[in-house]
């Protein structure tokens, strides 16, 4: 998994709340055996509409979504955080993410960040202003080492993270080799409870 | 003296499951059964072989196919190439992990979380993962039973153990007696509709209470299934004689001695006097009527005899625009009476209702009676083992005889991964979990509700209300 530390980049804002991992990813893109290939599809149906946020020239390039309450709720999938990496997004901002998302976005390096509701209104009326009439954008920083999110404009909030998964994160971890690390344990456990 | 603190049904379920305590609240937790499906492990097996990995504890995963399988005629070959190569990557990886399998030919064949149950594979006491998010349905049996993305299954796969950060708890106190016609489904949509689909967020419910001792095993799984849609990570249920009676002489139950502790051990699985929780909700279950989702997230429910919500009168700006974008989306008007919305498909089937009760109760409307014209109804049960009991039991012939297509076990339309989906623009009553937009199919239109509501909508060709319709049959 690629480290995270602190990413700069474009946001684009996609005012929704309890988007679900249907929408991210519709089912017909689960059909495949690997982890790649998905970011193309990613909002498939969404995408087809016209006035989709994500349609919008200006949001091209962006890396950090700020979005709605409940994001990734429904299916488990981990195929929609596959589709949202794929596409470029390294950080999603929301005032809360569904739990089985949140923890598939830190198995791929992808950083959940929640603000406050009202934080995050902030952040997406400034990414929405930033758009209108051929805008170049609007760039935000997420800084994982130092648990804050800010822009060129004078905003900057913390954040909180649970610090094993940040660790993880920060170092670019695979979960796997570290649990490998507690084998005794995981044989003593197996031992007195066989 | 050591003081210990009043423990929740969950608590003591972590508690026994905890490998070590990683950091403040995240701990690793031994995983006593893994069953895996052919759409969310593929990545993961290919991770493991990548790394050289092996599966720790084969004997603890049990594998069937049921997202992507075909449900019509089984003696001919798969006609979807997509799919049949998913299909035979679960059977390779099975092979070479050494993992038993369900495969489309065997008999125990359906979907996951009705087969797990069925074979006494669930019990109480264990803690059960599965990359697939309703595997909240095992938590009925007094487990703590949880849905994976493919990264975690991998997890699993090769350490039998998973990282969780311990989520808080929340109790689902449900009093009072149901009416006739209310069905499991009506209970926990209610719950749903009463917190909203993130209600339950970081947290797994405790359903308690005189009306959840009074659900048999399997609307206990149905209420337990749907955990996840008020965003919950698990729900779960205090096993007791109903518990027990379920599972006594199932297949992979324990038998004899082994049997007896068990049951002393499981009598010990509830919460302590006292136990706090961070959440407490009640529901008075004598007021729950029969429930009927009119938007596009099953939080977006009312009351059969309600109306179309209109979103002016919803409390927050958020709300009233998700709920018009969701009646766009369903091409309904605000104000219409849900009673009467005509109906083009029904889809009896999924984890959460296609379980041999679902059926009997589904077939007791229909008996006698026929699908309305230019109505599409099918019949999907759960699970190979559900399809013969049903078959034996003369269900089939009701449910063809009144126009209903007969299927073999799978996922089916619940998510449309397979060919069973809706057309752009028809309108479904569906028995299934999600109704949200395009989930039976690109721009169909699902209104989830209780099998014997699914059935009568078959019949009517419209929502209606099973109570009053019932009176209005015998009369």
């Amino acid at each position: 998994m690629e480290p995270f530390v602190r990413h700069r980049g474009k946001a684009a804002a996609l005012p929704r709340q309890d988007v679900d991992t249907d929408q991210i990813i519709p089912k017909q893109f689960l059909r495949g055996l690997e982890r790649t290939g998905l970011g193309a599809s990613l909002f498939f149906d969404w995408r087809a509409q016209p006035g989709f946020e994500l349609n919008d020239p200006a949001t091209e390039g962006a890396s950090i979504l700020i979005t709605g309450s409940n994001f990734g709720c429904g299916s488990s999938r981990e195929h929609a955080v596959w589709a949202l990496a794929e596409y470029g997004f390294r950080a999603i901002i929301a005032p809360s993410f569904a739990d089985i998302f949140f923890a598939n976005c830190c198995r791929n390096g992808v950083v959940p960040v929640q603000l406050r509701p009202a934080q995050v209104d902030t952040l997406m009326q400034r990414a929405q202003r930033a758009t209108v009439g051929g805008g170049h954008g609007y760039e935000v920083v997420v800084d994982l080492a130092e648990l804050s999110v800010s822009d060129d404009s004078g905003f900057t909030e913390r954040f909180e993270f649970d610090a094993y998964r940040r660790e993880l994160l920060l170092r670019g971890l695979d979960e796997i080799d570290r649990t490998l690390l507690e084998e005794p344990r995981i044989a003593e456990y197996e031992r007195l409870h066989s | 003296m050591r003081v210990v603190a009043a423990r929740t049904l969950f608590d003591r379920i972590w508690d026994a499951h905890v490998v070590q305590q990683l950091a403040d609240g995240v701990a690793l937790l031994y995983v006593d059964l893994h069953l895996v499906h052919e759409v969310t492990s593929p990545q993961a097996f290919a991770g493991l072989r990548a790394a050289g990995r092996s599966v720790r504890r084969p004997e603890r995963t049990l594998a069937t196919v049921d997202h992507n399988v075909p449900t019509g005629d089984r003696s001919l070959p798969i006609d979807d190439p997509v799919a049949a190569r998913q299909l035979d990557a679960l059977g390779t990886n099975a092979r070479e992990f050494g993992i038993e399998l369900f495969d489309l030919a065997s008999p125990n064949q359906g979907i996951v979380h009705v087969i797990a149950p069925e074979l006494g594979a669930t019990q109480p006491g264990m803690l059960i993962v599965c990359g697939d998010s309703h595997t909240s349905t095992h938590g009925a049996f007094g487990a703590f039973a949880l849905g994976l993305g493919t990264s975690e299954v991998e997890h699993v796969l090769a350490t039998q153990c998973l990282v969780l950060a311990k989520p808080r708890n929340l109790e689902a106190h449900f009093t009072g007696v149901r009416a006739t016609g209310v069905s499991a489904k009506d209970l926990i949509l209610a719950l749903i509709g009463r917190i909203g689909t993130a209600g339950a967020a970081g947290h797994v419910i405790e359903y308690t209470g005189d009306a959840i001792r009074a659900l048999s095993m399997e609307e206990r799984m149905t209420v337990c299934n749907m955990s996840i849609e008020a965003g919950a990570r698990a729900g779960m249920i205090a096993p007791d004689e109903t518990t027990f009676d379920y599972l006594s002489g199932r297949p992979r139950a324990p038998a004899g001695a082994a049997w007896d502790r068990a049951v002393a051990r499981w009598r010990a699985l509830r919460a302590d006097a006292g136990a706090s929780y961070d959440t407490r909700v009640t529901i008075d279950a004598s007021s729950v009527g029969p429930q009927v989702t009119w938007g596009t997230h099953p939080g977006m429910v009312a009351d059969i005899t309600g109306r179309v919500p209109n979103p002016a009168d919803l409390p927050t700006d958020h709300e009233r625009r998700a709920a018009a974008r969701a009646l766009e989306y369903m091409g309904l008007t605000p104000g219409t009476p849900l009673e009467g919305i005509p109906i083009d498909r029904v889809f009896v089937g999924s984890c959460t209702n296609a379980r041999i009760e679902d059926l009997r109760a589904a077939a007791s409307i229909v008996r006698g009676l026929h699908v309305a014209p230019r109505v599409r109804a099918m019949v999907v049960p759960g699970s190979q083992r559900v399809k013969r009991e049903a078959e034996r039991e003369g269900l089939d012939r009701v449910f063809r005889e009144a126009g209903f297509e007969w299927r073999n076990a799978g996922c089916s339309m619940c998510l449309g991964m397979n060919a069973d989906v809706l057309g752009v623009g028809e309108r479904c009553a569906a028995t299934s979990n999600r109704n949200f937009e395009g989930r039976q199919g690109r721009g169909g239109r699902t209104h989830l509700m209780s099998p014997t509501m699914a059935a009568a909508a078959a019949i009517a060709g419209q929502l209606v209300d099973v109570r009053a319709w019932r009176r209005a049959e015998v009369a």
